[in-house]
């Protein structure tokens, strides 16, 4: 399996904080690896680098073999490479059929054909498939703003695959989401995995969710890679016991 | 104002128009010429409100650019050109000064990029008055001519009301396609999370440049039909007041809202009419109304108006709610 994601040595310093000290690692083609660690462990901050919302001080980020290091979010966007937040980020005005368009439309053609041509650039099809896909169907023309955490949370990981990324970057998606919509979410995430080939990176707090989804696992504390490896193993470390799964 | 049945919307809209065409027919030359007036400044609090309304990009140099495209028409005509042609140049030379002005807009933003905008807007009325080669300085330039259209000649008010009306229902129709296009999508992203608008892969400096380029250019075509409209013109109309005056058609007719300008201009434009009896009490009253509409409703009238029909559709929707769970309680 080839490398989708090469990932060397990157650091983010803020001040005299080293968030993130030489992380290096890489994502397999078509694997879920799960990123967990403690609060304030720089998860979060080693996917702003690798999605270029920071810069990071040093290392180097590699999509398909090439450096994209340094790249604007919506550079790497169109390169196939997507994302959610760890904090809610729908757009609450727009319904929800319309912030899956939103979340496709710059994946169709170009600025003048997304000025003339028709209003949904052709997405509203795709869009309703993800709202069956997601089970959201009812809730297709309310507001965002107004479903449930849960919904919206829903709704958030739908908005990263309309533009059919190759690779995507969950963080916590699983927080705050109640037990029956989670297995709901892990479902349709394994089933993109294997029919769309997407690969997926999840930064996750809740070890059942990552445990029972993730092929391989990442840990880190305090800006390093503690341990990697199949869940079970890691599971084992005795490092990562220490450090974060607790006797 | 999607709580309307559609051919009601139609209908309404007819009406409207129908009327903006046939009623003024009866209307003096002093009634013309404000009902001109609002058309002209709607066409600007247009442009304001796609750039602060939609994109979320706070600008106090609308004015400016009215002032760039009344001066743009009024040097040409007065040189012999018509103004069709005048209004693209003002067009395009309003849409170029805007782009560079969006620049700070991706660096600041909120107050800041207000502050950087006002003074955007004090040095355009610097230009207009110093650089009188060009301007005319503070006489400003006199004897604008007004256009002859297919051969018709609009020196008369009610001929030239109608090209007015005519220019604000091309930029009605041209603004609605936009913001119902997939750029007026990006431009709402813009505004309410850019962070996540770029993980979308939308090119947040792009369309932020965009968003200013275009409110601009609307207010050049403002201000290219405002030079033949009063057919004067000096720097004093295009100072910072007019940009104030602009902002506040937007925000009273509800920022974001595709009828806001519409509204927010007719009570810029009409309301010291209406008040002309109270005298001098008049920018009082005026003042006292806006600050008592803001305190109730902070985003405009027809803010009011959407809240109230969001406020419908909840109710409809818990009845409907009410009725399936009461008819699920007998089926048991």
């Amino acid at each position: 399996m080839s490398a989708v994601l090469e990932v060397t040595d990157i650091q983010k310093s803020f001040g005299g904080i080293t968030a993130v000290d030489g992380v290096s690692f890489d994502v397999r083609e078509g694997e879920i690896l799960g990123l967990i660690g403690p609060n304030g462990c720089g998860k979060s901050t080693l996917f702003n680098c690798i999605l270029g919302q920071l810069t990071p001080s040093g290392g180097e980020v590699k999509l398909d073999g090439k450096v994209v290091t340094g790249l604007r979010p919506s550079e790497l966007n169109k390169l196939g490479v997507s994302r959610t937040f760890q904090l809610l980020q729908v757009f609450p005005k727009l319904s929800v059929r319309e912030n899956l368009i939103l979340a496709g439309q710059e994946h169709q053609g170009n600025m003048a054909s997304r000025l003339v041509g028709r209003s949904d650039a052709g997405l509203t099809d795709t869009a309703n498939q993800m709202i069956g896909f997601f089970k959201l169907d009812h809730l297709a023309a309310e507001p965002a703003g107004g479903l449930s955490y849960g919904q919206q949370k829903l709704l958030d990981a739908a908005m990263a695959f309309m533009g059919g990324p190759r690779l995507v970057l969950l963080d916590e998606p699983a927080g705050g989401v109640n037990p029956t919509m989670l297995s709901d979410l892990k479902e349709r995430l394994i089933a993109i995995n294997r029919e769309k080939n997407a690969t997926f990176v999840v930064i996750e707090h809740n070890m059942e969710f990552v445990m029972s989804l993730c092929s391989r696992v990442m840990v880190m504390a305090e800006g390093k890679v503690l341990a990697m490896g199949r869940p079970d193993e890691v599971r084992k470390n005795p490092a990562v016991i220490e450090a974060y799964l607790g006797h | 104002m999607s709580g309307f049945a559609k051919p009601l919307k139609i209908a309404l809209g007819l009406i409207v128009i129908a009327g903006l065409i046939v009623i003024p027919m009866n209307f003096n030359r002093y009634g013309l010429f404000i009902l001109s007036q609002w058309a002209v400044m709607t066409i600007a609090a247009m442009g304001l409100n796609l750039t602060l309304g939609y994109a979320g990009q706070v600008s106090l140099a609308q004015g400016a650019f009215v002032g760039i495209g009344a001066y743009a028409a009024a040097i040409m005509t007065t040189h012999g050109w018509p103004l069709p042609a005048a209004i693209p140049v003002a067009i395009v030379l309003s849409f170029g000064v805007g782009w560079v002005l969006g620049y700070p807009a991706l660096r600041v933003q909120h107050h800041y990029l207000a502050f950087v905008t006002l003074a955007f807007s004090t040095l355009a009325f610097l230009v207009f008055r110093n650089e009188s080669w060009l301007t005319g300085g503070i006489y400003g330039i006199s004897n604008i001519p007004r256009p002859h259209i297919f051969g018709i000649a609009t020196n008369k008010p009610l001929p030239f009301y109608y090209v007015c009306l005519g220019s604000l229902a091309i930029a009605s129709l041209a603004v609605w396609w936009l913001i119902r296009s997939p750029w007026g999508r990006a431009f709402m992203a813009l505004r309410e999370n850019p962070l996540r608008a770029q993980s979308l892969g939308i090119d947040t400096r792009r369309y932020t440049l965009m968003a200013f380029a275009i409110g601009s250019a609307l207010g050049g075509v403002a201000g290219a039909l405002y030079a033949p409209l009063t057919q004067y013109i000096d720097p004093v109309p295009f100072n910072l007041s007019l940009s104030l005056d602009l902002l506040m058609m937007v925000i009273v007719g509800g920022a974001g809202f595709y009828f806001g300008p519409f509204l927010g201009a007719m009570i810029a434009v009409l309301l010291p009419e209406w008040l002309r009896f109270t005298e001098g009490y008049y920018l009082m009253l005026y003042a006292i109304a806006v600050m008592g509409l803001l305190i109730w409703s902070p985003t405009g009238i027809l803010g009011i108006l959407d809240r109230y029909l969001a406020e419908r559709r909840t109710k409809a929707a818990s009845a409907l709610r009410a009725v399936a769970k009461s008819r699920l309680e007998t089926a048991q």
